[in-house]
């Protein structure tokens, strides 16, 4: 992979990271660990590619044990918070609907 | 799937990530936030069934579907029937050491995913590869096994105080020197046996790290070691030439960070003196074991007097009510009070519970009107004016010692200041100190009523004393 590319993504991506969490309430923290735990699940997508380059019984077990961690990692990941997030349903902002 | 298509893919997933991320920021966009993260993620990894990634080293065509694709929707499947149950069954108390467990299993596989691949490319890997091979299995490991030590320190597996032995900051040195020697060995050496020693070594510092943190800030480690396990995703991005997974790694790691630093601000703790706690801390006196002195206790009716008769009372909620599941009880006393003509506010610690925001997120599980929840900033200047502030279950977010006492494993965290209220009410089950293991002084003050007993119990009788005044 280039190089340069990657920097620039990386460079990037840090910023928007920095951005877009800068100002939560401490009120929020606690789900947004939880959702951004999750979003690093997706390294399933890095399990599969290389259950899917297994030459041997080895790196297929392997890789198969990553890819268990990997979706507990991200499906219980985004469900438990959801289940935090169901709890802060602002009952009055619907009624004012 | 053509390559560009799956590359588009990736790049919306990437865009769902950043959506979900900013949407968790906010309590109103919250919940649309992870769903559209969820959905990115679910996706990104469709997309990956329906292409497959270009053979290396000009070997064979590769068609679909994937080789071993029945061993991984089995692998997968077992994922699920693991995880869903997981996340659906936990009490709301013990969300801290899910996360962590969640997080820990995440670093788990993004090294197995870096030591699988370095395998398979052996000696035609690249040595900025083999770099980011190592950093990925360093980190991974490390988040990995720092993770399962902090579940089982919120677990109460294991003791909640900073484990600190004679020399231990010499052991911890010489376990990162030789991570960085290894380190060095792998890249020159090129071999899967140096690499697994790394892995080993790693996950040792990783037990090492988490060791010496006190219970108190256990959740600035969790929230570091996401921003971690973020970092190694990104990494094997780079040798998976992957840039989803690079974007997705690297805004984890960055708003991980960023979030850890802001809890760290929140309790009022000095991030790098947290991190480096290992290095500097030295093994404590036992706390001098308390002589008996006299504390005065009530009953139910004592309190449900001193309650007819307030005009302002400020509950403050700590982690033994979530244990006592007293939440709604807790409830039922503030609306009787509400209703008696009494002014009642929640004073909400931002690390009340045993993560940031975890008391709010248990108290709208009892439906508490949002608005009767104050911040520590708010509430903190009014208890001058409180006639009677109760403490529920709460210790360590009460305690002078972090504003009187410099050394103490609390100070300088700012706490809601209860002892100005004219009268403390503290319902506890035993004089047994709270997470951070330090004895608080207010107990023994003489305005204070102490209510032992479980949390639900002690309130349900006194909602009923007050009831019948």
């Amino acid at each position: 992979m280039d190089a340069l590319a990657v920097v620039t993504i990386f460079t990037l991506a840090v910023f928007v990271g920095f951005e877009v969490v800068s100002k939560v309430s401490s009120t929020l923290h606690t789900p947004l660990m939880s959702g951004a735990n999750a979003i690093h699940g997706v390294i399933l997508v890095g399990a599969i590619i290389v259950a899917d380059h297994s030459e041997n019984n080895l790196e297929l077990g392997l890789s198969l044990v990553a890819i268990v961690l990997a979706t507990i990692n991200m499906v219980g990941g985004f469900v438990v918070t959801d289940r935090m997030l169901e709890m802060f349903k602002p009952k009055k902002q619907e009624e004012k609907k | 799937m053509s390559s560009t298509l799956y590359s588009l893919v990736g790049l919306a997933a990437g865009v769902a990530f950043i959506l979900a991320l900013k949407g968790l920021s906010h309590p109103k966009t919250a919940r649309r936030g992870n769903l559209i993260g969820a959905f990115g993620a679910t996706v990104a990894t469709l997309s990956v069934f329906l292409y497959v990634t270009p053979p290396r080293d000009g070997g064979a065509a590769h068609s679909l579907p994937l080789h071993n694709f029945g061993l991984i929707l089995g692998a997968i499947a077992v994922g699920l029937i693991i995880g869903v149950p997981a996340a659906r069954k936990v009490e709301m108390t013990q969300m801290p050491q899910l996360v962590a467990l969640f997080n820990g299993v995440g670093g788990g596989a993004a090294a197995l995913v870096a030591i699988v691949e370095y395998m398979n490319l052996g000696a035609s890997a690249t040595t900025a590869e083999v770099i980011f091979t190592v950093f990925t299995v360093v980190v991974g490991c490390v988040s990995f096994s720092g993770s399962i030590i902090t579940f089982m320190k919120l677990q109460e597996l294991m003791t909640t105080r900073p484990v600190v032995f004679p020399g231990g900051r010499f052991v911890i040195a010489a376990t990162l020197a030789a991570i960085l020697g290894v380190s060095v060995w792998v890249v020159g050496a090129l071999g899967t046996t140096p690499l697994l020693i790394l892995a080993l070594i790693s996950l040792l510092f990783g037990v090492l790290f988490v060791l010496p943190v006190g219970g108190a800030d256990v959740p600035i480690v969790i929230s570091l070691l996401n921003a971690f396990t973020g970092l190694t995703v990104a990494a094997s991005g780079y040798v998976l030439s992957s840039t989803l997974l690079i974007i997705a790694g690297t805004l984890v790691g960055a708003s991980g960070t960023i979030l850890t630093r802001l809890m760290a601000e929140a309790m009022g703790r000095s991030l790098f003196g947290t991190l480096f706690g290992a290095f500097t801390a030295k093994p404590q006196d036992v706390a001098a074991a308390g002589e008996e002195r006299p504390v005065r206790s009530g009953s139910p009716d004592d309190v449900a007097i001193l309650l007819n008769y307030a005009r302002r009372v400020v509950i403050v909620p700590g982690f033994g009510l979530a244990v006592a599941q007293a939440q709604h009880t807790v409830r039922e006393l503030a609306d009787l009070m509400t209703s008696k003509g009494i002014d009642v506010a929640y004073g909400i610690h931002p690390v009340a519970g045993r993560m940031p925001g975890h008391m709010n997120v248990l108290l709208a599980e009892a439906s508490v009107p949002y608005d009767q929840l104050a911040e520590m900033d708010e509430i903190n200047p009014t208890f001058g004016q409180t006639d009677v502030a109760i403490v529920i279950g709460a210790n360590d977010v009460v305690n002078p010692a972090a504003q009187t006492t410099p050394g103490c494993p609390i100070y300088g965290m700012p706490i809601l200041e209860v002892s100005n209220a004219a009268n403390i009410v503290f319902l506890k089950r035993s004089m047994r100190p709270g997470f951070a293991g330090i004895e608080n002084e207010l107990l023994y003050d003489p305005k204070t009523m102490l209510l032992f007993g479980d949390a639900k119990a002690s309130l349900t009788k006194v909602v009923s004393a007050l009831k019948a005044l």
